[in-house]
């Protein structure tokens, strides 16, 4: 057991506060300590990016990040892009497109789908495949994937 | 993975970031983004006791213009250099640094710090021929770019120094390319070439600039090629003879997606496109 | 309106793009136990001590163990399941922890149990273990020499089994060949590679035993582990929750498995294992490593007379559930889809020092398809004719169907000129090679590969594959439950387990059809060996045309049973009684009617009129066991550049058409198809499991292991058409494995075609930069 840090961290629009050991990732912190599992883990190494969430607003892989670099921060993670009960016009268009199957990567996938949109309303399908470079899908072929960030581009305003 | 346990500092002032560093030796690290440190410590490659995390530590975000040179504070994300365009070379590498999610979080100060020669922003530093401000026990000073890389993940920085800020001179008047050759978009680079060319009135070649990514344990100026273009003619033959010699001198390690020669290749090859596209009027 | 045939959204998506899915790493139990193996850092070596002390005075650890110290707690080791009449396989017992001696990197050798993942981490450092090294067996055709070294001294040789099998006169072919062609192909070792790593949670209440695992094989898995563990199966419960994929590398019984229900026996509390990525691709079954010698008799018109392929395959160091039977499993579509009179096929297993191989996506059928697709473009070549021409004229035609293959096996049916002749109508050739063309003169090598391409799936059946059959110890069958509750919604437990295929709609759209309810109101069971029949779980592409037909059986009787309650309501007789959108009216008189829950209600309250000998409930089961495979089949085609100074490989285009029977639901049969191709461009051009000569895994992370991202894959263009089959009621064959069959030989001759004005003439997977460039260099005649 390490040294401990105490941290607060805005986490989809809630206050949490909690003493975590300093080499605590944030996103074993979502997981263990708050129980958001809609976060992943799919790799050592920052390749897979089913940790995403938005740190401040923008996508970041949660594995490489300490929960104590996190402290005073809003995060906000997949159960919380949408209020509750909604959809995020991405999670409806990776539902209607069938940008999913295991659903493992998903939730990683359409957090970073969500950065790309806020950097690029309009992108080109180049434009997304490269914008979703940080994220693997090994069930979908990205196709479908593509076809729902397309999708949901435009109906932006409206998140 | 986890990481082995370590203490966390995050000071509030830089004087104190530098004097926990130095009272705790080289097993205390420190953290910016974290994007160099952290992968390494989670394959447990790496395990530092202390990190001293630089989150709290104010004026080290900036862009600004000052004097025909760019200054860039140490804890600038890609992000931010990715998205000012007039910085023009270190813009367009920052864009292809691994994927977005990285490049909200790495820092241009930790991924200078970190000296890995496989790496994009070196490259930035040589062929700019920029340097750093890096504040230790001591006081602060200046490392130029070609005194800062010695050896693989080594720098000329005291375990106890701060990168600052980077200083770019600006290149208004420079064509500038950039390739990098890659399996995957998001991987690190086989070999990468950043390319400045400023074209005299003429049309020749005023000045070149050539730094190679990974092409040795530090990133490299390919001087012969530089001196064989520099003064000459910008043509694509020009340019062709020139990058015959982007190889030289240079020890390139081999792995497994590349044998030294084909990265001399690459380099040869990568080269010359870089330098064709920064020769455009 | 069937819903059949529908692209309906699917039902389990919107818990999992919420973040509310759940899978086997998200279980937390009270006081559970966190467990890391500390695995052999050797290819091959004798473990001379292990020190656990140190370990065992970190803070939070519960307990340490050495393979020694448990080897009391297994009843059996790890099995493998193939025994072929009348052909031995050497077997080596096979343990969850490993004592004596190590013989792959990763073999694990003790365990460290902690109250926490980092406190196990980080004593898991401190246990001490020395090795004395041994030989590493690497090369499998050097293994097979005299002399090599060996993976296993008692069976005094590296080769595992030898299995042949032949039909028609191949040496008379090759005496009587106008043409013969010969190749030797290299299909490379991979890694399924799933997001979702592996994890397992074991917990013991008392006698009664619980294990979470990230398996596609829940049923099997319980049958083994209660084996393996001495527990009967009534006191074990194997769950697959949410699965975060599975293509092949979760088809498996693993040791962790076996390991956290023995840890949580013994400790008496919860315990998980979550595999690290490096573990994933160090201890996670490997698949293909095969190295094919191909022979092609034929005359010169193109007609095929024979095909002759020596497989030698590298199986690693151990045999897994189905190790060496993988590279077999595609034998029954190794003339591919022509009509060819004499096979031989010979198959010897090696050991060498690694991870063993299983089945992963394809499994044997993409190793065949590569080789017969890529001979037949060499005999055009030879014969020089157009590679599609001689595809024409060797393909089993379609009033040739049911087709029996020189080796007896029956294509169910196909039309082979069909699906070329559709993929044509999107692909235009003679556009293709003027454009072609006039980018070679502009320095850009564009070439375009075909495949052909027909597989073999839907195991099943177990006449064939069973015991008396190929000699797997197993039945093939699949098992349904379909119950319709008081208020007229259904629940069906169906007996395959998927991990994304989207079961959970296709077959609720099965069953809503058949049972008059909307597929909204129809759950899908899985994954729980509590909750339902002995079923026999998901991969060979085989949930659709067993176990969905066994669904189809199984409502068909719910739905029997419903009208006889409908006719006695409404005074009819039973045969009167038709379904008709969602309503049982009797037949002429549509204001007659009943639905589905007002039937059910009866069915559940029974009201007077209904006659004693209807049974309370309505409730069936069907066990189904089909009498043949399915043989789905396609034509794809694939566009590639080349830029020959890098070396660099780009996919640029991709058309598929496939025929799958009738699709159920056509937008998954098309996410079915882009995952698969993605699968097999990754094998083709970016991935490769790469041990060095002295046995250490090279591309042990994400970073060397390259998966394809959205950058590097194309859109897809996909077409079908719809032969069914005779097989099942359904008509439908499966089309999970079918683009990763299909794509590599496509890919890999698209490669070839490019490279062909540069002097290449083959070139083994996967084409990196690298092996690109210095084909071209030596075809060149020049080193760089």
């Amino acid at each position: 057991m390490g040294a401990t840090v105490r941290i607060g961290v805005t986490v989809n629009g809630e206050r949490r506060e909690s003493e975590v050991e300093a080499r605590t990732l944030l996103v074993y912190w979502l997981r263990d300590e708050l129980g958001l599992t809609g976060t992943h883990v799919g790799c050592d190494t920052t390749n897979c990016g089913a940790c995403t969430v938005h740190l401040n607003g923008e996508a970041v892989k949660s594995c490489t990040v300490l929960a104590a670099q996190a402290d005073g921060a809003e995060v906000t993670t997949i159960e919380g892009l949408a209020p509750e009960g909604g959809l995020h016009p991405l999670q409806d268009a990776f539902w209607e497109k069938h940008g999913l199957q295991c659903g493992f990567c998903t939730p990683g996938m359409i957090m970073a789908a969500a950065d790309l949109l806020q950097r690029n309303p309009s992108p080109s399908d180049e434009e997304i495949r490269h914008g979703l470079e940080g994220n693997l899908c090994r069930c979908t072929g990205y196709h479908n994937i593509v076809e729902a960030v397309k999708a949901a581009a435009g109906k932006e305003v409206s998140a | 993975m986890i990481t082995a346990p370590f203490d966390y500092e995050a000071p509030e002032t830089l004087d104190a970031a530098v004097r926990m560093l130095h009272e705790n030796g080289e097993d205390a690290k420190l953290l910016a983004g974290g994007h160099s440190l952290l992968p390494l410590m989670k394959l447990r490659l790496a395990a530092p006791t202390l990190l001293v995390d630089m989150r709290l530590v104010p004026g080290l975000h900036h862009i600004q213009r000052e004097n025909g040179s760019w200054r860039i504070g140490a804890l600038t994300r890609h992000a931010d250099v990715q998205d000012t365009p007039e910085l023009g070379l270190p813009a367009v590498v920052a864009s292809r640094i691994a994927d977005q999610q990285v490049r909200n979080r790495g820092t241009i100060g930790g991924s200078l710090a970190h000296g890995d020669p496989a790496s994009d922003l070196p490259g930035v530093l040589l062929a700019m021929e920029g340097d750093v401000s890096a504040q230790g026990p001591g006081g602060l000073r200046s490392i130029a770019a070609a005194d800062l890389f010695e050896d693989y993940l080594t720098t000329s920085l005291a375990h106890d120094e701060v990168i600052t800020e980077v200083r770019l001179p600006a290149t208004d008047a420079w064509g500038h390319g950039f390739e990098k050759f890659t399996r995957r978009a998001e991987d690190w680079a086989m070999v990468g070439v950043c390319a400045l060319v400023k074209r005299a009135a003429d049309g020749s070649c005023e000045d070149v600039r050539v730094a190679l990514t990974n092409m040795g344990s530090t990133p490299l100026r390919a001087t012969a090629t530089e001196e064989a273009l520099r003064g000459g003619a910008l043509d694509d033959d020009s340019i062709a003879a020139a990058a015959e010699q982007a190889a030289e001198g240079t020890n390139p390690p081999s792995d497994l997606n590349a044998t030294p020669d084909y990265k001399r290749h690459l380099a040869r090859v990568l080269t010359r496109r870089a330098l064709i596209a920064a020769a455009q009027p | 309106m069937t819903s059949v045939g529908q692209s309906l959204k699917r039902k389990e998506d919107p818990r999992m793009i919420t973040g509310r899915g759940q899978y086997t790493e998200d279980i937390q139990l009270p006081g559970m136990l966190h467990a890391v193996l500390i695995r052999s850092t050797h290819a091959h070596a004798t473990i001379t001590s292990i020190d656990t002390s140190g370990a065992k005075e970190h803070a939070g650890v519960v307990a340490v163990y050495t393979g020694e110290e448990l080897a009391g707690d297994f009843a059996g080791p790890i099995p493998m399941v193939w025994a072929p009449p009348g052909v031995e396989i050497n077997t080596p017992e096979h343990w969850p922890l490993k004592r004596g001696e190590v013989k792959h990197v990763g073999d694990p050798v003790a365990v460290v149990v902690a109250t926490s993942r980092g406190a196990a981490f980080d004593a898991a450092e401190a246990v001490l273990v020395r090795y004395d090294a041994k030989p590493a067996v690497i090369d499998p055709e050097k293994a097979l020499e005299d002399g090599s070294p060996l993976v296993w001294d008692s069976f005094g040789t590296n080769k595992t089994h030898e299995w042949a099998v032949a039909g028609g006169d191949f040496d008379a072919a090759l005496a009587e060949a106008e043409v013969t062609v010969e190749a030797r192909y290299v299909n490379h070792r991979v890694s399924g590679a799933p997001i979702e790593p592996r994890c397992s949670v074991a917990e013991a209440r008392a006698d009664k035993f619980t294990l979470w695992s990230t398996t596609q094989v829940p049923h099997i898995a319980r049958f083994v582990l209660g084996g393996m563990l001495g527990i009967p199966e009534d006191k074990l419960r194997v769950v697959a929750p949410d699965v975060g994929g599975g293509f092949g590398a979760k088809l498996q019984v693993y040791a962790e498995e076996a390991l956290v229900l023995a840890l949580a026996k013994r400790l008496g509390r919860p315990v998980k294992w979550t595999e690290t990525r490096s573990e994933h691709m160090t201890t996670s079954h490997h698949g293909r490593d095969q190295i094919n010698h191909i022979t092609l008799t034929a005359k010169r018109d193109g007609t095929v007379t024979g095909c002759r392929a020596r497989v030698v395959a590298d199986l690693g160091a151990y045999q897994q559930l189905l190790t060496p039977f993988i590279p077999e499993l595609g034998f029954p579509v190794m003339g591919g889809c022509y009509a060819i009179p004499s096979i031989d096929l010979h198959f010897t297993g090696v050991f060498t020092n690694k991870m063993p191989t299983d089945a992963i996506r394809g499994a044997g059928r993409p190793e065949a398809t590569y080789w017969i697709e890529l001979t037949m473009d060499k005999l055009a070549r030879e014969l020089g004719m157009d590679p599609l021409e001689v595809r024409r004229k060797n393909f089993i035609r379609k009033d040739q169907f049911p087709f029996e293959t020189a080796l007896g096996i029956v294509y169910d049916s196909g039309d082979y000129h069909a699906s070329l002749d559709r993929l044509l109508e999107h692909f235009d050739l003679d556009e293709f090679r003027s454009e072609q063309a006039s980018l070679r003169e502009q320095g850009i090598y564009r070439g375009v590969g075909f495949s052909t391409w027909v597989e073999v799936c839907g195991l099943a059946p177990s006449r064939a594959v069973g015991p008396q059959g190929v000699g797997l110890q197993a039945a093939f069958y699949e098992s349904a439950n379909v119950r319709v509750t008081p208020t007229g919604s259904a629940i069906v437990y169906s007996g395959v387990s998927p991990h994304g295929q989207g079961i959970d709609t296709s077959f609720a759209q099965i069953a809503g059809d058949i049972l008059g309810i909307d597929p909204q109101n129809v759950e899908i069971l899985h994954g729980d060996t509590d909750q339902g029949a002995w079923g026999w779980d998901t991969y060979g592409s085989r949930s659709l045309s067993v176990g969905g037909e066994a669904l189809a059986r199984a409502a068909r009787k719910v739905q029997e049973k419903a009208k006889r309650i409908c006719a006695a309501l409404l005074e009819a007789a039973p045969e009167d009684i038709e379904l008709e959108d969602g309503k049982y009216h009797v037949k002429g008189y549509p204001e007659k009617s009943m639905t589905m829950a007002e039937i059910s209600g009866a069915a559940h309250i029974p009201p007077n009129e209904l006659p004693a000998d209807i049974e309370p409930g309505l409730e069936e089961s069907s066990f189904y066991d089909p009498e043949n495979f399915v043989f789905p089949f396609g034509a794809h085609a694939c566009v590639v550049d080349i830029d020959a100074e890098t070396g660099k490989v780009t996919v640029v285009r991709y058309v598929a058409v496939d025929d799958c029977g009738p699709a159920i639901n056509p937008m998954l049969v098309d996410g079915q198809v882009h995952g698969g191709i993605t699968h097999a461009i990754g094998q083709a051009l970016y991935e490769q499991i790469h041990y060095d000569d002295a046995g250490q895994l090279v591309t042990s992370t994400f970073v060397d292991y390259a998966l394809p991202t959205a950058a590097e894959i194309p859109k897809f263009e996909t077409d079908r058409t719809e032969t069914p089959s005779p097989t099942n009621s359904l008509g439908v064959k499966g089309i999970g494995e079918a683009g990763t069959i299909a794509a590599t030989p496509a890919v890999a001759s698209a490669v070839m075609d490019a490279l062909q004005p540069l002097g290449v003439e083959w070139l083994d997977m996967p084409f990196t930069p690298l092996r690109v460039y210095e084909a071209i260099q030596a075809a060149q005649g020049g080193a760089s």
